[in-house]
Order: C-alpha cells, then sequence, then structure tokens
C-alpha cells in the first residue's frame, strides 16, 4: 500500500527558524530519506512554500472563483494533490480551471513548491 | 531543536499577535508588554511538561490576560476585599480564543499596534526602534547593536518614544476601509525602513544586521497572512525576499561591497527569490500597481538574468520611467539613469544626472553614480572629482572602501 504523510506545523515558527537551524533539521531528514531511497521505498516528497504564496481556487461557485491566500475551511477535508510543472501562476490556475471543469466542488489551493524531491522510482 | 528552541521559536512567532491583543485588552502598551512577559514565563514551565498548547497565540492571551488582572486583583486586595465574581472562570476559553484568531478577529489588532510604531512624529529611527522592541521582541541590546549605539542611549531613546505615543490615544474603533489602506501603506514603509536599516548597514554588524532583515521579513509576510489581497503588501515581502536572496554575495572577505553586476550569483538564495516571484505574480493579478510593486518587479528582472550582461535593462529602465510617475523622487530619477547609461549609453545617462545636480549634491551614491559615467567617458579628470565628493558623502567604511579602489586605480593609471 502506497501511503502519502502530510507535514503539519506551524509556518511562523519554521519559517522563522535560522538557517543553520534549517539545514539542521533538513540534515537529519536527509538521513532517513536516503535509507527509504535506497530501499526504493521513498517517492516524490516536497516542501511548500509559505501559505502567503498560495491562492485558492474556490470551484463550488461557477464559474470558479480564485482567493489570495490558503484554503482555509474546515468542514472539507484533503482529499488528494497534483504536482504540475507550469510555466507561471496563470498558467497554474488554467490547468486548475480544467481540472475543475470535470470535477466541481470544493477548492484547489495552488501552491508553489519550494524543494522537490523526486525520490525513487518504487519498487 | 532543544526545548529552550522550539519554544523561543513559538514565543517569538506568536508575539505580535499576542501582545496586539493585549493590548486592545489593557488599553496600555507596558500593561500588554508586562502580560507577555508572564505568559511567556508560564509557558517556559508549562510548555516542557505540557507539550505546546494548539494555538500558542490563543494560550498566550489568555495566560497573559488573567495573569494581568491576577495582578490588579493583589493590588486592589491591600485596600478592599476582592471581587472574585469579576475574575471569570476562562475553561474551553483557549478554543474560542483560537476560533476567534482563526477567523481573523485579531487581524486588525496586530495592524494597530504596528500603526502605533509609525506615529508621524516620531522620527524613522525611533519608529523602527519601537516597531523591533514591541513588535517583535528584540531586546534593547540587540536593537542597540544594529544601530551602533550605546545600549544607554537605545533605552532612552525607546522611552522617549514611547512616552510620545502614551499621549495620543490610539483608536479602538474598527478602522474603515479608507483609514486601514492609509495604515497599511504607513506599516509598510516602516517595515521597508526596518529592512534598509538592516541592508544598508553592509558588512559590519552582520548578525545584527540579519536580524533586522529578518525581521522585516517575518513582519511583512505575517501582515500579508492577515491581508492576503493587497497587492502592495505583496510587491513588499518579494521586493525585501529579492534584496534580502542577495544578502550573501554583497560583500567580499574584507567587507568591501561588490557591485550588483559582479556579484557571484550561484551565491543568491534562489528560494527566496523564486518565493518573491510567485509572490509578484500574485500582485500582478489585482492590476492596482504600486510602487513596491515596480520596485519588486524590477528587483525580480536583475534576480532571473542569469549574468549581469543578460539583464534586461529595456524593461528597467521601463520600469523605472513607471516609477517616476509613481513616486517622483530625485533618487528614483537617478536609478533611471544607470538604467539609461545601459540601454543609450552613459552620455545620455549623465544628461539625465545634471537636473539632478542641486537636490542630491549630498547623496553618496550620485557622486558615485556620475563618477563611474564619467569613466566610462574616458573623463578622468571630472570622474575623480566626483568620486573625491562621493568619499566624502560615504556612510559607512564599504562605501569609501569602494570608491577608494576607483580613485587608486584611476591615479595609478596617471602614473
Amino acid at each position: 500500500m502506497l501511503y502519502a504523510m502530510l507535514c503539519y506545523n506551524d509556518e511562523d515558527a519554521v519559517f522563522s527558524w535560522s538557517k543553520a537551524e534549517d539545514d539542521a533539521v533538513m540534515a537529519r531528514l536527509g538521513e532517513v530519506h536516503e535509507k527509504l531511497v535506497s530501499a526504493r521505498k521513498m517517492g516524490p516528497a516536497l516542501r511548500l512554500m509559505p501559505t502567503t504564496a498560495a491562492v485558492t481556487l474556490r470551484k463550488d461557485s461557477d464559474p470558479p472563483l480564485v482567493l489570495d491566500g490558503p484554503f482555509a475551511e474546515t468542514k472539507e477535508q484533503l482529499l488528494g494533490f497534483y504536482v504540475i510543472d507550469c510555466e507561471s501562476l496563470e498558467d497554474a490556475i488554467g490547468v486548475a480551471r480544467d481540472l475543475a471543469k470535470a470535477n466541481p466542488g470544493g477548492a484547489y489551493e495552488i501552491r508553489p513548491i519550494k524543494v522537490f524531491l523526486p525520490g525513487a522510482e518504487l519498487a | 531543536m532543544s526545548d529552550v528552541g522550539w519554544i523561543g521559536a513559538t514565543l517569538t512567532a506568536a508575539r505580535p499577535q499576542a501582545v496586539s491583543a493585549l493590548m486592545r485588552y489593557f488599553r496600555d502598551l507596558d500593561l500588554a508588554e508586562e502580560a507577555f512577559q508572564d505568559a511567556s514565563l508560564r509557558a517556559l514551565k508549562s510548555w516542557p511538561k505540557n507539550g505546546p498548547p494548539r494555538n500558542p497565540a490563543a494560550w498566550l492571551i489568555l495566560v497573559g490576560r488573567n495573569a494581568a488582572l491576577d495582578g490588579v486583583r493583589r493590588r486592589s486586595r491591600q485596600q478592599e476585599l476582592p471581587d472574585e465574581a469579576e475574575i471569570s472562570d476562562l475553561e474551553d476559553a483557549e478554543d474560542a480564543m483560537a476560533q476567534q484568531l482563526d477567523e481573523g478577529h485579531y487581524r486588525d489588532d496586530v495592524l494597530r499596534l504596528l500603526f502605533i510604531c509609525c506615529h508621524p512624529e516620531l522620527p524613522a529611527v525611533q519608529q523602527v526602534a519601537l516597531a523591533l522592541r514591541i513588535v517583535s521582541g528584540l531586546s534593547v541590546t540587540q536593537i542597540a547593536r544594529a544601530f551602533l549605539v550605546s545600549e544607554a542611549a537605545m533605552e532612552q531613546r525607546i522611552t522617549r518614544a514611547k512616552a510620545r505615543i502614551a499621549k495620543t490615544q490610539a483608536s479602538f474603533e474598527t478602522p474603515n476601509a479608507i483609514e486601514r489602506a492609509e495604515r497599511l501603506a504607513a506599516v509598510a514603509a516602516m517595515l521597508y525602513l526596518v529592512f534598509n536599516e538592516g541592508y544598508s548597514r553592509g558588512g559590519e554588524q552582520g548578525e545584527a544586521r540579519e536580524q533586522l532583515c529578518g525581521e522585516a521579513i517575518r513582519l511583512s509576510r505575517l501582515l500579508l497572512k492577515l491581508y492576503p489581497a493587497e497587492p502592495e503588501i505583496l510587491g513588499l515581502t518579494a521586493l525585501m525576499l529579492i534584496q534580502h536572496a542577495r544578502a550573501g554575495a554583497r560583500f567580499d572577505a574584507d567587507g568591501s561591497i561588490i557591485l550588483l553586476e559582479d556579484q557571484d550569483r550561484s551565491l543568491w538564495n534562489a528560494e527566496q527569490i523564486a518565493e518573491a516571484s510567485a509572490l509578484i505574480d500574485k500582485a500582478v493579478r489585482h492590476r492596482r500597481p504600486g510602487a513596491y510593486q515596480v520596485q519588486a518587479a524590477i528587483a525580480a528582472l536583475h534576480a532571473r538574468a542569469p549574468s549581469a550582461a543578460a539583464t534586461d535593462w529595456v524593461q528597467i529602465e521601463r520600469l523605472y520611467a513607471t516609477l517616476e510617475r509613481m513616486e517622483p523622487s530625485p533618487v528614483v530619477t537617478l536609478n533611471r539613469a544607470v538604467a539609461v547609461s545601459k540601454t543609450q549609453g552613459a552620455e545620455a545617462a549623465l544628461a539625465l544626472l545634471e537636473p539632478l545636480a542641486e537636490r542630491l549634491k549630498g547623496y553618496f551614491y550620485f557622486f558615485g553614480v556620475k563618477g563611474a559615467l564619467l569613466l566610462q567617458l574616458d573623463r578622468k579628470a571630472e570622474a575623480k572629482a566626483a568620486f573625491t565628493q562621493a568619499i566624502s558623502l560615504a556612510t559607512s567604511p564599504a562605501e569609501a572602501a569602494h570608491i577608494r579602489m576607483h580613485l587608486d586605480r584611476l591615479s595609478a593609471e596617471s602614473q
């Protein structure tokens, strides 16, 4: 079974880490990653930019509405995510609109990725 | 991270929100700061045992408020019997508080606290010092170090600034749209001052400088979270991120300035530049351009150019012209002249500089740019005169050293 592990923390605190603190955390994680990747157990992993870099496409309205900021409702749950290579934010919003046509309701939060680790081809 | 490490980071992150909410309860800056201090001490005792609360800001507001009320109660007990009924039971209050925070009820509190520091009667340096002390919670020692003044002098400045703002009545009404826009503009200007105070310090006081830039970015991000659809706040955050991204490449080992065109671009922080680009993209969608957005766009053009030679100077010149229309200033024209020197040559740029001479006669960069342009035209004697004037106006040893290098080269050539 493939499992997704979703990472939660207080971004205000995490983004106030010094570079040394951040590097130390990434180095410790790196050791764990290495074992998982060499065992071909770890697929892509990513670190997102802060929520201030996000926009949200509300696709429960027609046409869908683009709002600044992260997805902030509590009545819907995270059900999946995409990683898409886009030229620009407009391009990303365009892709999200296409997806929304196929699957209206709910929302897509569009957030740039800060670090992308491709991981291994899974066994 | 150790207990103290994560608690410290959490307290720092929660401080602006907690102090500004306490400020609204007590309508008194000193009382709000004391209450936060009290709550922080209790957090240091309680959090290692019980783990971090779900919403640290809510926890600190509640505990701080109760601690201050306890203090009031203790003091009044000496005079009369305590009124227990006045102290409400706050079970489950943390959740209620957390919900209010989630709903953004407190965003105007944070803006108010920042706005109080921008009091127009306070000189810029005092605004910056006050914001760093009250909103960021930097110690007087840290602030004094960043400003290169003694601790006693800084203590006095902050005390004076506090006394000044205590006399003016802050408005605790919810601001209307126009007031809010005015406050945001004042606060944005103050945050950029904080940033530039760190940025312009140059090679000396590296860590203290780094801290001011970091604080300005942190507070700007906070503002952006509270007001996510403000294009100028997006622009300001992006602008500071890009300038900060170049921090590691701006000075050589001796602390001398390395010009943008000579910097090692591999030392620029690509993640910060990417984040800034994402913010600019968001800002552009609003189609409400402003000075910070234009400056961020200019910075982004520099940051995205793979080499100095590949810089899109035509676009940069256009953006400076836009900025000139938005906020006419001789300094902006000076910057446009630099762009013009790349697109049309040094002669055209010098012509733009001429009418600025009177207004910029005390400005280091004016003479630095003028000298460099004259040098390009091989007018060595005039270049030397301009550089000599620049040196006398330098505000840091790094600036002086950079100009000295030109002068030394000129005298070496003339020998």
